[in-house]
């Protein structure tokens, strides 16, 4: 699957003369009414809060009360908040473990469940339905998963004879905890974007590399993957913006916890705004994510003419 | 000559062989990544004593299917069900309204500014929601919409995905087709409902089945703009306060999670293979 973003539709074809100019008239005026819905909707509930969220950011804003504009000091509080810089290394954390693994997994398995195995299709089906389950229900499904007693500790108290650590309880397993949660429950998505992009490799080119005498890894190295590289830059920049906004996962298997060792940005947007009521503080780290979405937007395009080969 | 035929057989038994494995092992996989979901299905039934057991047991000594009607009575799961349906259908249908319409007007109106116009729709999508919900909460404190269907509804309701989508679908249907109903004297509301939204069917339905689940599984906005879960609240804020008051009781919360995710389940099925046409849609990517 190649995603190219063209901005320019084909001029659908005019009749020359008078027809031409009072289409022409007729369009424009259809056009407010055809994009009115969407161009109020976008500026009321997108343009405007993006301006507020700048504007918030730089006041002392309680849910109720007064306001009182404080120029950069949110931002300062933020720098210089001990709990925020544990934040955003948390973020980063999940970040640096989860993108890797869901791109491994769903690539690896893309490749694996080829054309020719038996039942391909039931194999998509059932990875996605997790991407697509609510959060809520899948991260009581793994609490069930993580409990002491559960699944995993059970399988542990029967096969090694001793139980398991209590994965959500102790700072050095939440995380990865949290993360194996959020690959079973996200890699299904590039999974299929991977096995569409398979799809699409001309079978001849495969063949021509077979005769070659090139073994099934050659092939996937030297032929399937190249080919597949804008898939690949796609899924990557999607999953990394995405999944600096995880907040679901950690905010339902363990509030953050333990002490704050799994708090992310967007969970601290929800304390701070929600919790203490700090909408200034809250839209200030909201902007952070911002910047930092828009940091990889921007890196990622600009990297993407060195590594993608766009057929 | 008879050697090398028996070493092309024995080639192919080989490569025969693997393959029995490879698939084999896909389906061990495949089991274990099913197995969260069919150790919940069966916790679901079983009864509240013989939920943590040392080994491990699929099936109980009775299966309790009263599970599902005491979820029930524990909390107002069918309020909670009848708001997330409310919720979800209408705000499917403002997303499919709005995005077709100005789809309509990005693929075949010709109009000044078209092009830049629709790169700043696009530019749109890169802001998170995450960012906006702070003000967002702001907003329907000045509208007065706090705790209300309106803010679950129509905040998320106006993204460029929609338009995006369809106006790539637009596109692929030929332009002759609506000049020459143009010619004929046709309105473009005419075309656009008579010719462009019927010829569409495919590209509406899987937009229309992913904004839905997207409104099914919303937490973070609901949870933020409604404070009277028993009244507003949806399946997934009914799911996070049945964990805060009976998070020791997993039969019931098993036999909840899996009643919330049928529909997703079913919509999958459906869609089966327009899922990949969807994933662009609503921005489901590595959650």
């Amino acid at each position: 699957m190649s995603i190219s973003i063209d901005t320019t539709a084909p001029a659908p074809e005019v009749s020359p003369g008078a027809h031409r100019r009072t289409r022409l008239r007729d369009d424009r005026r259809h056009a407010l009414i055809f994009l009115g819905p969407s161009l109020l909707g976008l500026a009321l509930f997108t343009l405007f809060p993006t301006v507020m969220a700048l504007v918030m950011s730089l006041f002392n804003w309680p849910v109720f009360g007064d306001r009182t504009f404080r120029g950069l000091d949110n931002y300062a509080r933020l720098v210089g908040d001990p709990i925020f810089r544990q934040v955003v290394l948390n973020t980063c954390l999940f970040v640096v473990l989860y993108v890797p693994l869901n791109v491994v997994v769903s690539l690896g398995l893309a490749a694996w469940v080829s054309p020719k195995i038996k039942g391909r299709q039931g194999f998509r089906i059932l990875f996605f339905i997790p991407v697509l389950t609510p959060v809520v229900a899948n991260a009581m499904v793994w609490r069930l998963m993580y409990q002491p007693g559960g699944l995993l500790d059970s399988v542990s108290q029967t096969v090694v004879g001793s139980p398991a650590p209590s994965f959500l309880a102790s700072s050095s397993t939440a995380m990865l905890a949290i993360v194996v949660m959020s690959v079973w429950q996200g890699f299904g998505y590039n999974f299929l974007v991977f096995s569409a992009a398979i799809d699409q490799v001309p079978l001849e080119q495969l063949e021509a590399a077979a005769i070659d005498g090139a073994s099934g890894r050659q092939r996937f190295w030297h032929v399937t993957l190249p080919l597949i590289t804008p898939s690949i830059f796609f899924a990557i920049t999607l999953t990394l913006i995405t999944s600096f906004q995880v907040f679901a996962q950690p905010f339902l298997l363990t509030k953050g916890g333990p002490g704050n060792a799994t708090q992310t940005l967007v969970l601290f947007v929800y304390n701070e705004g929600w919790r203490f009521l700090h909408m200034g503080l809250a839209a200030a780290a909201g902007w952070v994510l911002f910047v930092i979405v828009m940091g990889i937007t921007a890196i990622q395009f600009l990297g993407q003419k060195r590594w993608v080969h766009y057929g | 000559m008879a050697e090398a035929r028996t070493l092309a057989s024995r080639r192919r038994l080989a490569a025969g062989l693997r393959a029995v494995i490879s698939h084999a092992l896909l389906v061990v996989l495949a089991l274990l990544f099913a197995a969260p979901l069919i150790f919940a299905f069966a916790t679901s039934l079983k009864p509240p004593d013989e939920v943590f057991t040392a080994p491990p047991t699929l099936v109980g000594s009775e299966l309790r299917f009263e599970n599902y009607v005491e979820a029930f009575r524990f909390a107002p799961f069918a309020r909670y069900f009848f708001n997330s349906f409310l919720v979800a259908i209408i705000g499917t249908a403002v997303v499919v309204a709005a995005s077709s319409l100005s789809a309509f007007a990005f693929a075949r109106l010709r109009f000044p500014g078209r092009e830049l116009l629709f790169v700043l729709f696009l530019g749109t999508l890169i802001v998170p929601q995450e960012v906006l919900i702070v003000p967002m909460y702001w907003l329907m404190q000045v509208l007065g919409w706090v705790d209300s269907y309106q803010a679950l509804i129509l905040p998320f309701a106006f993204t460029a995905f929609g338009t995006f989508l369809l106006r790539q679908f637009f596109l692929t249907v030929p332009a002759e087709l609506v000049d020459s109903a143009r010619v004929d004297g046709a309105g473009l509301f005419n075309i656009f409902f008579r010719i462009m939204l019927p010829l569409s069917r495919p590209a509406l339905a899987v937009l229309a089945m992913f904004t839905f689940i997207g409104y099914w599984g919303s937490l973070l906005w609901p949870l933020i703009v409604i404070d009277n879960v028993n009244a507003k609240g949806t399946v997934p804020l009914g799911l996070n306060q049945f964990i805060a008051q009976q998070g020791t009781q997993y039969h019931l919360m098993m036999a909840a999670a899996m009643l919330a995710m049928v529909p997703s389940v079913l919509l999958v099925v459906l869609l089966q293979k327009n899922l990949t046409r969807g994933l662009l849609t609503t921005g489901f990517g590595g959650r």
